[in-house]
């Protein structure tokens, strides 16, 4: 994985609480074999109309959003299924930063394995950034804090190891193989056998 | 003085946590299906790594598929080539990598979470996951089951193990009965509407209580599947002499003295009477009525003949607008569309029976589709032996082959734009049945009484 150290960017804001991610990506995207080339789905009955045309009201096609890589949700964002292709397709999207008071549990764990960095904020920070669209904002991932503009420093919860893995770039799949002398002993050992 | 949650997770530990590094934690039973694991080989290729442990993957197929019957290739033009090249791809890995696939032409396939159990592969006291949200169905009987991505999904397909921390505890605790006409989908959609669509987020539920403890197996699934509506990943209840009854002769379940030693083992499988919770909820089953969502999440719920709930929040007009339901009234004035019955929710027999007896000597209402399709080939058969399927035809539904279908609309089985559906599944979510599509989340009696009626209904006024 690609290591994720900082990112500054202009917010975007959705309001909505509990995007779901049929919204982020809808089912009939997923009969795809591979995971490139998803952001043309990302939102995508959202961003277009029923006849194909762009919804121009949409937050997202507004011409003050384009090119901002960081994006302030309404609360419980990416509720529903177990989808990596959300993360996928917000990721080649251009976003690299999610900014709730809640972002689902399934949504935020395949986020941190892309590095799309979920982050949780207090309910007055998150009003406050809701409230000023397009602001910039630095995020320091290691340091678990991001700067509004005023260069207020907020700081923000992250796990320990999603935090080492954004930072330096850890492949997980790695890491586990790195117990595969323990997992053996586990099966050799344990009191029953699946 | 542990919870079932703690008591199945600690019996599966390689590595416990630490502050700087997640609990190592190994998966006795990994299932795959077609649209969440094609990138998971890939990567799996990409290192030159095997699949650690064949025989404990169960592989199927059931979210892109058709429910028209699939003989050969040109059957899946149905479906569209991207969804046909996704299933051809499956067929493809589990060829390559030297798993058993659950295809075509094979009485057993079917959606992954009623073929688990049906299979006896689903059993108390196991981890189970799958690229799949519902997968929350197996902890019926008190299997630690959750939902991953497809990275993770790799992750257990190479090391048969995850990277997790623990997560905190719920206890749901539903005392009471269930009145005539009430069913588990009732009572599971009134936990979603008391606790909000992320109520659960961080924490595995443990159903307890008298109502619970009263509920059939398939009753006991269709409870613990929505758990992740309510935000949880895995929801579990604690296995009892009807989880065993069930599970006794399965083809995968251990016989003989295996038996008895599992038996032993899986009557510890229970909470603690000291056990704490870090969250505790409690419901009266005796006080509940059918229940329908009227938003566009499953926590929008309300009782059939209650008024739909006004609100002045923007997400809530937001839900109302595309859902063009009025507050104030109840969801029996909307007129229907579409009928769905099946899902991981709802697609096992007793539900594909609980649908016939409200159709038997009934019709469909005229402009009204409805479409019932059994959660899995086996669940198909034994329908079609006790005759369920003629009733079903009679009252001019369409009787289809297993797979997720109209759920979630992947392969070629929606609901128009702007129609309205009353469905037995797990989301409704906007355009998850279909690009515009209305989707009213109800159980399979509710959902067959508003095709007979042609309007949102209460199954107990056709009882």
């Amino acid at each position: 994985m690609k290591t994720v150290k900082h990112i500054v960017s202009r917010t975007a804001v959705l309001p909505t609480k509990d995007i779901d991610t049929d919204q982020i990506i809808p089912a009939r995207f997923l009969t795809t074999t591979s995971r490139e080339g998803l952001g043309k789905n990302a939102f995508y009955d959202l961003r277009y109309e029923g006849d194909g045309s762009v919804n121009e009201s949409f937050a997202l096609n507004r011409p003050e959003a384009q090119g901002c890589r960081i994006l302030v949700a309404g609360k419980n964002f990416g509720c529903g299924s177990s989808r990596e292709h959300a993360p996928w397709a917000l990721l080649d999207f251009g976003l690299q930063a999610i900014i709730s008071t809640e972002i689902a549990d399934i949504f935020r764990n395949n986020s941190l394995k892309n590095g799309l960095v979920p982050i949780i904020v207090d309910e007055n920070t998150h009003a406050w950034l809701l409230e000023n669209p397009g602001i910039e904002l630095s995020i320091d991932v290691d340091g678990a804090t991001l700067t509004l503009p005023d260069d207020t420093a907020v700081s923000f919860q992250i796990d320990a190891f999603a935090k080492h893995c954004l930072v330096e770039g850890v492949d997980q799949l790695g890491f586990l193989q790195q117990q595969q002398e323990k997992i053996g002993e586990f099966e050799e050992t344990r009191k029953w056998k699946p | 003085m542990s919870t079932l949650f703690e008591k199945v997770w600690s019996d599966h530990l390689v590595i416990d946590e630490t502050p700087d590094t997640p609990a190592v934690l190994y998966i006795d039973l990994h299932i795959i299906h077609e649209v969440t694991t094609p990138q998971a080989f890939t990567v799996l290729r990409e290192k030159g790594l095997a699949v650690r442990r064949p025989e404990l993957t169960l592989a199927t197929m059931d979210h892109s598929t058709p429910t028209t019957p699939v003989t050969s290739f040109k059957d899946l033009a149905v479906v569209g080539e991207s969804a046909a090249g996704q299933i051809r791809q499956m067929e493809q890995n589990c060829s390559d990598f030297g798993l058993d696939l659950i295809g075509f032409g094979n009485a057993n396939r079917g959606i992954v979470h009623v073929i688990g159990p049906e299979l006896g592969a689903t059993q108390p006291g196991k981890t189970i996951v799958c690229g799949d949200s519902h997968s929350s169905t197996h902890g019926a009987f008190g299997a630690l089951a959750f939902g991953i991505g497809t990275t993770e999904v790799g992750h257990v397909l190479a090391t048969q193990c995850l990277l997790q921390r623990k997560p905190k505890t719920m206890a749901v605790n539903v005392g009471g009965r269930l009145r005539d006409g009430v069913s588990a989908k009732d009572l599971i959609l009134a936990v979603i509407g008391e606790i909000g669509v992320d109520g659960g987020t961080g924490h595995v539920i443990e159903y307890r209580g008298d109502a619970i403890a009263a509920l059939d197996m398939e009753s006991r699934m269709t409870v613990c599947n929505m758990s992740i509506e309510g935000g949880a990943r895995a929801g579990m209840i604690a296995p009892d002499d009807t989880t065993f009854e069930y599970l006794q002769g399965r083809p995968r379940v251990p016989q003989g003295y295996e038996w008895d030693a599992a038996l032993a083992r899986w009557r510890k499988l229970h909470s603690d009477a000291d056990a704490r919770f870090d969250a505790c909820v409690t419901l009266d089953a005796s006080a509940l009525q059918p229940m329908v969502t009227f938003g566009t999440n499953p926590g929008m719920v309300v009782g059939i003949n209650d008024p739909v709930p006004s609100g002045n929040d923007a997400s809530f007009r937001k839900a109302l607008d595309y859902m063009q339901v009025e507050p104030g009234k109840p969801m029996t004035e909307n007129s229907v569309d579409v009928v769905f019955v099946g899902s991981c929710t709802n697609g096992r027999l007793s539900d594909i029976e609980e649908a016939a007896r409200v159709l038997e000597g009934r019709k469909v209402a005229d402009g009204v589709r409805m479409l019932v399709v059994p959660g899995s080939q086996q669940v198909k058969l034994e329908a079609e032996a006790r005759g369920l399927d003629s009733i079903i035809k009679s009252a001019g539904a369409e009787w289809r082959e297993a797979g997720c279908s109209m759920c979630i609309g992947m392969n070629g089985d929606t609901v128009p734009a702007g129609k309205l559906s009353v469905s037995t599944s797990n989301r409704n979510f906007e355009g998850r049945q279909g690009i515009g599509a209305r989707t009213v989340l109800a159980s399979p009696a509710t959902a067959a009484a508003s095709a007979v009626c042609g309007h949102v209904a209460d199954p107990r006024t056709l009882a």
